[in-house]
């Protein structure tokens, strides 16, 4: 049998990208200052793994203002929608083999 | 490498938090239905007494006065709901540091108000026709299709509550002789109820 850990993902391996991208995938959209809550990081934390799944196109970027602050809305594609379903897929083979 | 086992941990934990509403509050469940069971004892009082509540009303509402009464305690009872809810779910998000106002909540209440103002002003015909009697199994089941249509962001508990205010609200449609004693249990005992429910599993 294949090495499952060879079907992991590179980009999502890193925990924060797969977790923003948890909520991407559960939410419609949502918005940096929120993520940044829920996630409770720093700005540039979560600047430099948001700037890591926009480069591999993961996700699609929407700037806005509202009452002249920025308001930057993040969506998942179906490139990172996929993505995500594999690497979970992955991550279960690779417990399954774990615990045998 | 990640431990496969918390990645996939940490993915649950933040699906489930970020698309429910986890600062609701079970004990502003609990006091809306006590409040509800206050209300439903005034109206109680202005329509029935000293008749007992179990008795099937046949004769509707003929004074006008009884019936601004009726819609003013029911905005009370409405408001002090509305205003405990949003004090107690901003104390709850605050013990962790989290805001109300986010996507999740914005969602929220974009799902219940559709229904709640259709339900609203779809009762305001009603009374305005005459039509007393189906106006307060209205209340229920627009409700319970509020509650049901934001159930996706709500506790699982919730959907249950939904389903229940729809069926007491259908009862008292096909009687509404029983419209005050319906009214009570759909607000009054399903709030305490569930509202007890979900305290003692989700603050307790």
């Amino acid at each position: 049998m294949k090495n499952p850990f060879e079907k992991l993902d590179k980009v999502l391996e890193h925990r924060m990208r797969l977790q923003i991208l948890s909520v991407l995938v559960a939410n419609e959209a949502y918005d940096f200052n929120s993520l940044k809550e829920l996630l409770d990081v720093t700005d540039g934390n979560l600047a430099t793994h948001i700037k890591a799944l926009e480069r591999e196109k993961y996700i699609a970027t929407n700037k806005s203002f509202i009452d002249r602050k920025p308001n930057t809305r993040y969506k998942v594609t179906e490139k990172g929608r996929s993505a995500f379903r594999k690497h979970l897929d992955a991550l279960e083979e690779v417990v399954k083999q774990q615990r045998k | 490498m990640n431990d496969p086992e918390k990645d996939i941990e940490a993915i649950r934990s933040l699906m489930e938090r970020s698309v429910k509403f986890l600062s609701l509050s079970g004990l502003s469940g609990i006091l809306s239905g006590v409040y509800a069971s206050v209300g439903a004892a005034i109206a109680y009082y202005l329509l029935y007494y000293p008749r007992s509540v179990f008795q099937y009303r046949i004769e509707s509402i003929q004074d006008q006065s009884v019936l601004t009464e009726l819609l003013i305690v029911a905005m009370i009872v409405l408001a002090a709901s509305l205003v405990t809810g949003y004090q107690l779910s901003k104390r709850k998000a605050q013990k962790v540091n989290m805001s109300i106002w986010n996507p999740t909540s914005r969602r929220l209440m974009l799902n219940l108000a559709t229904p709640l103002f259709t339900g609203g002003i779809f009762i305001l015909i009603l009374l305005y026709n005459g039509q007393f009697g189906i106006a307060a199994p209205a209340c229920l089941i627009f409700y319970g299709l509020a509650l049901l249509n934001a159930s996706d962001n709500l506790f699982d508990e919730i959907r249950y509550l939904a389903y229940s205010e729809i069926v007491v609200g259908l009862l008292g449609a096909a009687f509404p002789g029983y419209g005050l004693l319906l009214w009570f249990t759909g607000f009054g005992l399903l709030h305490i109820v569930y509202g007890a429910m979900m305290y003692k599993k989700y603050d307790a």
